[in-house]
């Protein structure tokens, strides 16, 4: 009887320590959204969205940067989801099948996890030393890389949650594979391959290893691609760290929008999902 | 004359289909070849930008300490030994939480409580990593410096052994902030894949636990961890190739420091930190080419560590599917 006790009460303190466990995970994302919250609405106004990026010691926006995210993301993600899109489609369908698919998921399935500042190294290396300058265009493909591994595990895994009866369907009228892909797979997976984009775009409009050295940052508006842009991410990095009290306050609010926009992402993302098992965007 | 040029229109079209399928198919391989081509791109970039370095520093480059750009003296011993540390320090408070947390969530939570508990856990994930590092530096190093740092100092550090990790000034940043700024990092990723692999152990197993008079702590250990072993070993990994590569939040609070402290509770750095720090200003080819030195340590302890994770998990799939 008393072994049974011992039993019993082992299993309960295991699992109040698990629920302990969730309340501590819980705590942690509710003391960093508080925070940001509380030193990020103190500088949200109306210059914070319509003035630059200020000297040391005075006060502005973070406009330019706004703009310069905006620009690199939006250029990445179009440069990073038709490769994405495309590999994911030939792993799904035409390679199903091939041994190099399995070592090309697996790649990928590294990519996903590199370091985001080993792949800012590699495009400095061939973009930033070739051009002999820092420039937007550079940080836009440094962010299109990091976005495909991405879009490939996504658009495959939801291209394989298409019924195969669908596809045979279409096959038996006598169609080739890719009418069977661009008419009745990706409309079918529309959804869940939209979900991955987004979710790419969450993460890399978030990314600041690889945009230190290779779009850098520029202090005042700026919109030619081919010199240094000014990105949110950066301006936080060299905001925070400053001994400036106004360029802290400004970090902390640009910090707020960016988390803002990217949770705002990860919930509508996660509405689209067609089904409970959704795709995982995971770093 | 009006079939035959029907004819003629049909096997057009079906001409160009064929065609359009033929570029459709080249196209999506390429695609998928550009996925390879990037892994060896970054593995000729990195093996180039560094050779000037290696070349000259060899086996000196990991065995030394001094990281001198006057005397251009670089050893990237210091920079190892925090990666190691920080990561080390996440995952010994990160994989207890998490795996609390997937029991909880696979086993013990109410269906109501389930998805919104997980969504904010994957939501902590999708937090990019710069929000942790300015929270590091002004939340989280303040409370360490006034309030936890003293009373370890005071009270562990004179402890023998043990106590020499936590000796010295508390200067709120270090490499313990760094390691707990790793923790709350790594920690969505560990749960989620836990849960993942636990919800892969087939009910019958559980209910035969459960049949025998088991107790539902007595079904995780015993039956739900053996069956999910290597899904669990691969999501610690994961979780820890992560924390090797995490860049921002510990560059804000590790301090950037070139050396090799015993204390925890002093400043130091990281391959990743040293690395986002530094780079933009250094001058000097041995500069840069040590840097991107450390780049390609970063790489390959990386690239194994998600190597065997990625394995592992995969080996677990196929487990899961033969089993259904």
């Amino acid at each position: 009887m008393k072994r049974l006790q011992r039993r019993k009460l082992t299993s309960s303190v295991a699992l109040a320590l698990s629920g302990a466990a969730t309340l501590v995970g819980l705590i942690c994302l509710g003391a960093v959204l508080w925070t940001l919250l509380k030193n990020g609405l103190q500088g949200v106004s109306v210059a914070l969205f319509t003035e630059m990026t200020p000297p040391p010691g005075s006060s502005g926006g973070v406009l330019n940067a706004l703009y310069g995210s905006a620009v690199m993301t939006l250029l990445g993600i179009l440069m990073g989801a038709p490769v994405g899109v495309l590999a994911g489609t030939y792993l799904a369908e035409y390679g199903r099948n091939e041994k190099l698919s399995v070592v090309i998921r697996f790649v990928n399935d590294v990519l996903l996890s590199a370091p985001s500042i080993i792949i800012g190294l590699f495009i400095y290396q061939v973009m930033v030393v070739r051009m002999g300058h820092f420039s937007a265009i550079a940080g836009a493909v440094a962010l299109g890389v990091i976005a495909i591994p991405v879009t490939v595990r996504t658009t495959e895994d939801m291209l394989r949650l298409v019924p195969q009866g669908m596809k045979d369907a279409s096959t038996a009228l006598g169609v080739h594979s890719w009418r069977t892909i661009t008419s009745v797979i990706y409309p079918a997976a529309r959804s869940g391959i939209l979900t991955g984009l987004l979710l790419a775009v969450a993460r890399i409009s978030g990314e600041t290893a690889p945009l230190l050295f290779t779009a850098l940052n520029n202090q005042f508006w700026s919109t030619d691609l081919n010199a240094p842009m000014a990105n949110l991410p950066v301006v936080i990095f060299q905001f925070a760290l400053s001994p400036y009290k106004e360029w802290q306050q400004l970090a902390w609010s640009g910090a707020l929008i960016i988390t803002f926009a990217i949770l705002v992402l990860s919930i509508v993302a996660r509405i689209l999902v067609p089904s409970t098992q959704g795709p995982r965007g995971g770093r | 004359m009006q079939e035959a040029l029907e004819l003629k229109a049909l096997t057009r079209r079906i001409a160009r289909e064929r065609i359009a399928e033929r570029i459709f198919h080249c196209a999506t391989f390429i695609a998928a070849l550009l996925v390879l081509t990037i892994l060896g791109g970054v593995v000729a970039a990195l093996l180039h930008g560094s050779w000037p370095a290696l070349s000259h520093f060899r086996l000196d480059f990991i065995l030394h300490e001094v990281w001198n750009p006057v005397t251009e003296q670089f050893g990237a011993l210091a920079p190892i030994y925090g990666t190691l540390v920080t990561s080390f320090i996440a995952l010994l408070l990160a994989v207890p939480i998490g795996f609390g947390i997937a029991v909880f969530l696979t086993e013990l939570a109410p269906v109501w409580l389930k998805r919104p508990v997980g969504v904010a856990i994957e939501l902590l994930a999708a937090v990019p990593s710069i929000i942790f590092g300015i929270w590091g530096l002004f939340v989280l190093a303040p409370i360490l410096q006034q309030h936890v740092q003293p009373w370890l100092i005071d009270h562990v550090g004179p402890l023998p052994i043990i106590g020499h990790l936590f000796q010295g000034p508390p200067f709120g940043i270090g490499v313990l902030t760094a390691g707990l700024i790793l923790a709350i990092m790594v920690l969505p990723f560990i749960a989620a894949v836990m849960r993942d692999v636990f919800e892969t152990v087939p009910d019958v197993l559980k209910e035969s636990g459960y049949g025998l008079g088991a107790t539902t702590w007595e079904v995780i250990w015993k039956v739900v961890v053996p069956y999910s072993r290597t899904g669990v070993i691969g999501g610690i990994m994961l979780g820890l190739g992560r924390a090797l590569g995490e860049t921002m939040a510990v560059t804000f609070v590790i301090g950037n420091a070139h050396r090799v402290s015993a204390s925890l509770l002093a400043p130091g750095t990281t391959i990743s930190a040293a690395i986002a720090n530094e780079f933009t200003e250094a001058v000097g080819d041995l500069y840069t080419s040590s840097l991107i030195a450390l780049g390609v340590l970063l790489f390959v302890i990386t690239f194994a560590v998600i190597a065997c994770a990625r394995f592992m998990l995969m080996r677990l799939n196929r487990k899961a599917f033969s089993s259904v």
